[in-house]
């Protein structure tokens, strides 16, 4: 077994201030390099949040990270100054929902491709000019010269999009982190984003962590799917094994709910409730409370994780009796 | 109903009877201008709706789809009066908007439901002045007013004297967007206009909303336009679709029958859009290139045509109508049922050399 | 049923309302609670002066010019015509403070009404108000200041009027785009589409929504206000001698610099902790009244 591009071994991330939220709690997750990995989850999940403390972007202030996170051999947490800088960038970096604010509104696209080069790689001004061009070629923007000069108020919303991945990619990362990088698009552009990612991903070879919350989004990207809730993980395997055959009783939940197929005036089985607030840190399942399934253990003990397969994690006590009645 | 229904704000009555259209929106025209410099010279155009023509019948759900740009925010504003025509009619129940109808009897018997459960809430008001206001404004006292706003809370799935006295800010989305509902319904309206409400929430949480909306039609009689950008909701909560591109409506048809037979190219562009949910058929080809074009001056002929892989002369040069599609049981451009789309390829002659071949 | 007729008719629980979560917010925040104390005592001091049992503030005498900080009896010194720097300072806080808040709430009431005309009718109206308020802003507040009392000329009452005048375009500015803005929000539309008429929706709907920040907006204006006040005496246009006013103290005192500086400075040191401890609230203001986090 190669060794994982990102190991994260019992993350724990707490906010204080005006209220405490115990965003992620206890959380074990790994990518292999060149691997697409998917975090579905809802808003709350601590999705995002995790995304945010693998680039160690939260505010230190405010933030109580605990855990191990290591990402092609470094130590996250324990960056800091100038190393911390060469692992954004260079290592990681991430393409956001909304480009408009990722992007500086004052300098030209290719100004802005071009900086990062020469700042990581410590290229000269026309090699990093080049660079910008064939990276803006490599994501498809039409007549890319052109488009070197160009603001980012003045291209489309997918087109900025597509920018950003340029910018993101620039420094060849070896991994990728997209944070919803869709989900403000319409449909027909989104799809053409997906699958730009996807041979990008291919060429590059590099690691990918796409958050989102919606399962078809997943389905056109990832390798696997790691579904979060209440800051945990609470179901993993492959895209097919989790689409055809969920443990989780929210993974299960969450399929339903995405209406795929559903028949038209039929009652929607929805998850009842809803998502924790996450105030104190779980000492049960944090589940349960909406879960049709729980019983006594599920409320009293955190939930095992039971593994019905090589790399397929269930955080459920009931995922083996699942398994047996079907 | 309970005696406190019969107090100002009342349902309005049924004047036309089932076959009447509770509306039919004919020829809706509405253009914004660009202005721009000291002068606000007029620089441009929005055609954000551009002769659009449907109905909406009785006890039905009308789902409009569409991408950003295409008109069916703008259609759903016309449809509550909150933005001004430029042209065309109204009709609600028989009733012309303008003459025979005024916008505060329109507002009656429209209401509308906003994407932003957070920005639709007055942060000052609790929930139960917000749903009160509008019942106050018409005239209801104001202890009849909050009685009906705590059946109403009731009614949506939220406990009264738990959520009353709360502020917008102290509940969670889904939460808030059943608040919402709940003040629409406060008008005791007969049609109500969905723009994008379920599309910002968690998906676990939409589908209890969904559920949510079924009964309240069932139990209040109500006719619902559900706009979305998510065909799978739409699929389901629709009886007839109406795609819209670019400020015009390009198909109108029973749901079932534009999901079976995506007669309008950019219809099944749109379709094929959709992530796949099958893992071993994922989509290897994006069924349109670039964005959609913005309605400032949009393309001449049909407005599709610069990004369809069909278009030819003919579309750059002739606007296609909607004509009924061929092969489909049920003709007659007329009729709601109808399933329609406006492209050349549907019409012998038109001048397209691929009449009859497609979709 | 039964059970929801009786939740209908069970007493509402309330929860805390807008107001006092601005409260809670701004108390835990140490330094605008410690300015909003220090100005909470200078307004007192001003308003009670009288029986602070203080010396008389006119009574001076050639004999005790410009003593020294500290001296018997004169704790904070005398000013160069052996006046009591303390009790001059007491009721100087009086005029000074007068003068810079009468013309800032007065603006307020003005400018506000202007914005929300102009901010929720919109369209020609708008273009009317905001092009005229445009006009006042070519100049810079200071030379406006002046140019109006100076046309108007010296006393106290006129410069209330120019400070006002100076006022009102940047509050109606400021009036007009946070309207503007609530006015885009659809819970305005929700009660346009219930068929609400325009008064009825500016009063539920727009007035709560924006008299706060304009509020805001208005209190980092006072400190300005008094500055400006200050300086209309200092260059003789606004009180006249006797009165103690700081900005007028400074300009007599102005003489005094290189004999007793510490004394001289005081009405400085006056305005520059009073307009900081005004900005720092406003500061803190403005934080606690956002309700998203």
């Amino acid at each position: 077994m190669t060794k994982p591009l990102v190991d994260i071994r019992d993350l724990n991330v707490t906010f204080s201030g005006e209220r405490t939220v115990h965003a992620v709690n206890g959380l074990d997750l790994s990518l292999a390099p060149g691997e697409v990995l998917a975090i579905l989850g809802e808003s709350g999940s601590g999705k995002s949040v995790m995304l945010k403390t693998l680039l160690r972007l939260l505010p230190p202030r405010r933030t109580a990270i605990s855990g191990m996170i290591s990402v092609d051999g470094v130590d996250v947490l324990s960056l800091s100054g100038r190393r911390l800088a060469d692992y954004r960038g260079r290592t990681v970096s991430m393409v956001f929902q909304e480009p408009m604010l990722a992007l500086d509104p004052v300098y030209s696209i290719g100004d802005q491709i071009a900086e990062a080069v020469m700042r990581h790689e410590g290229l000269g001004r026309r090699a990093a000019m080049e660079r910008a061009l064939d990276m803006l070629t490599r994501v498809r923007i039409p007549s890319p010269e052109r488009r070197l000069k160009v603001f980012p108020h003045e291209m489309s919303g997918g087109m900025r999009q597509r920018a950003m991945i340029a910018l993101a990619l620039a420094c060849r990362p070896k991994l990728l982190l997209a944070d919803e990088p869709t989900t403000a698009l319409d449909a027909t552009v989104q799809i053409q984003i997906l699958l730009l990612l996807r041979e990008l991903q291919r060429e590059f070879g590099m690691g990918v962590i796409f958050v989102t919350h919606d399962i078809g989004v997943a389905v056109e990207v990832a390798d696997r799917i790691a579904v979060m809730y209440a800051g945990n993980v609470v179901e993993t395997g492959t895209v097919a094994e989790v689409i055809r055959d969920a443990r989780h009783p929210y993974t299960k939940g969450l399929l339903a709910a995405n209406l795929h197929g559903a028949v038209k005036g039929a009652r929607l089985e929805a998850i009842r409730g809803a998502p924790p607030a996450l105030e104190r840190p779980p000492e049960a399942c944090s589940f349960a409370p909406r879960c049709d399934f729980a019983d006594e253990r599920c409320r009293t003990a955190p939930p095992p994780v039971i593994v019905p397969g090589p790399g397929r994690r269930v955080a459920c006590v009931l995922a083996d009796r699942l398994e047996a009645a079907e | 109903m309970s005696a406190t229904d019969l107090a100002p704000v009342a349902p309005l009555p049924d004047r036309g009877g089932p076959q009447q259209p509770l509306v039919i929106a004919r020829d809706l025209r509405r253009h914004f201008p660009i202005r721009s410099g000291f002068f606000g010279r007029r620089t441009g155009t929005v055609h954000a709706v551009d002769g659009v023509s449907f109905e909406v019948v009785k006890g039905e759900t009308l789902g409009i789809v569409g991408e950003s740009g295409c008109g069916k925010s703008t259609t759903a504003r016309l449809l509550v009066g909150l933005i001004a025509l430029d042209a065309g009619d109204i009709i609600f129940d028989g009733d012309r908007l303008g003459d025979e109808l005024s916008l505060r009897e329109l507002r009656r018997g429209v209401q509308m439901v906003f994407q932003d459960s957070y920005a639709s809430l007055n942060p000052r008001l609790t929930i139960e002045d917000s749903i009160a206001f509008g019942p106050r404004v018409h005239g209801m006292s104001e202890g009849q007013a909050r009685r009906r706003a705590r059946e109403l809370l009731a009614s949506v799935g939220l406990e009264p004297a738990r959520f009353a006295g709360r502020y917008p800010h102290e509940l969670s989305g889904g939460q808030r967007q059943r608040v919402n509902i709940a003040r629409a319904l406060a008008m005791a309206p007969r049609l109500v206009i969905f723009d994008e409400a379920v599309s910002a929430l968690d998906k676990s949480v939409e589908a209890q909303v969904l559920n949510l909306l079924a009964d309240l039609k069932e139990e209040r009689d109500l006719t619902y336009v559900f706009i979305s950008h998510d065909l799978n909701v739409v699929r389901y909560i629709s009886d007839r679709v109406m795609v819209m591109y670019l400020g015009e409506v390009v198909e109108i048809g029973p749901a079932e029958a534009v999901y079976a037979r995506k007669a309008h190219p950019y219809t099944a562009a749109l379709f094929a859009a959709m992530p796949s949910m099958d893992p071993d058929a994922r989509t290897e080809e994006p069924p349109l290139a670039g964005d959609p074009p913005n309605p400032i001056d949009p393309p001449t002929g049909c407005r599709f045509h610069t990004r369809c892989r069909f278009a030819e002369a003919v579309c750059t040069a002739v606007k296609p109508a909607l004509a009924s599609v061929p092969g489909e049981a049920r003709g007659g451009e007329a009729r709601a049922e109808a399933h329609v789309a406006a492209c050349h390829m549907l019409v012998a002659g038109s001048g397209h050399s691929a009449v009859g071949a497609a979709a | 049923m039964a059970v929801i007729t009786e939740s209908i008719a069970a007493p509402v629980e309330r929860t805390q309302g807008y107001w006092s979560g601005v409260a809670r917010r701004f108390r835990r925040d140490p330094v605008a609670v410690g300015c909003a104390v220090l100005l909470l005592l200078l307004i007192l001091a001003a308003i009670f002066a009288p029986y602070l049992g203080l010396a008389d503030p006119y009574a001076g005498s050639m004999a005790r010019r410009l003593r020294r900080i500290g001296t018997p009896g004169f704790p904070l010194g005398t000013d160069e015509l052996g006046r009591d720097m303390l009790a001059r300072l007491v009721y100087g806080g009086r005029l000074t403070l007068f003068l810079g808040i009468t013309p800032v709430v007065a603006a307020f009431c003005i400018g506000t009404v202007l914005g929300l005309v102009a901010g929720y009718v919109g369209g020609r109206t708008n273009t009317v108000i905001m092009r005229l308020v445009d006009v006042f802003f070519a100049f810079p507040s200071v030379l406006l200041a002046i140019a109006i009392s100076g046309a108007l000329g010296a006393g106290i009452v006129n410069s209330l009027v120019s400070l006002t005048i100076v006022f009102v375009p940047p509050i109606t500015r400021v009036a007009e785009s946070v309207t503007a803005s609530v006015r885009s929000l659809d819970y305005v539309d929700a009660a346009r589409a219930s068929g609400a008429g325009a008064f009825t929706i500016v009063r539920v709907h727009v007035l709560g929504n924006v008299l706060g920040p304009i509020f805001v907006y208005a209190t980092s204006l006072t400190s300005v206000s008094m500055i400006l006040a200050a300086g209309l005496s200092f260059l003789g246009l606004g009180v006249k001698p006797p009165e103690p006013e700081w900005g007028l103290m400074l300009n007599t005192l102005r003489t005094a610099i290189y004999i007793n500086p510490w004394v001289a400075a005081l009405p400085g040191l006056m305005i520059f902790v009073t307009s900081l401890c005004l900005n720092l609230v406003s500061d803190g203001l403005r934080s606690a009244m956002n309700v998203r986090d």
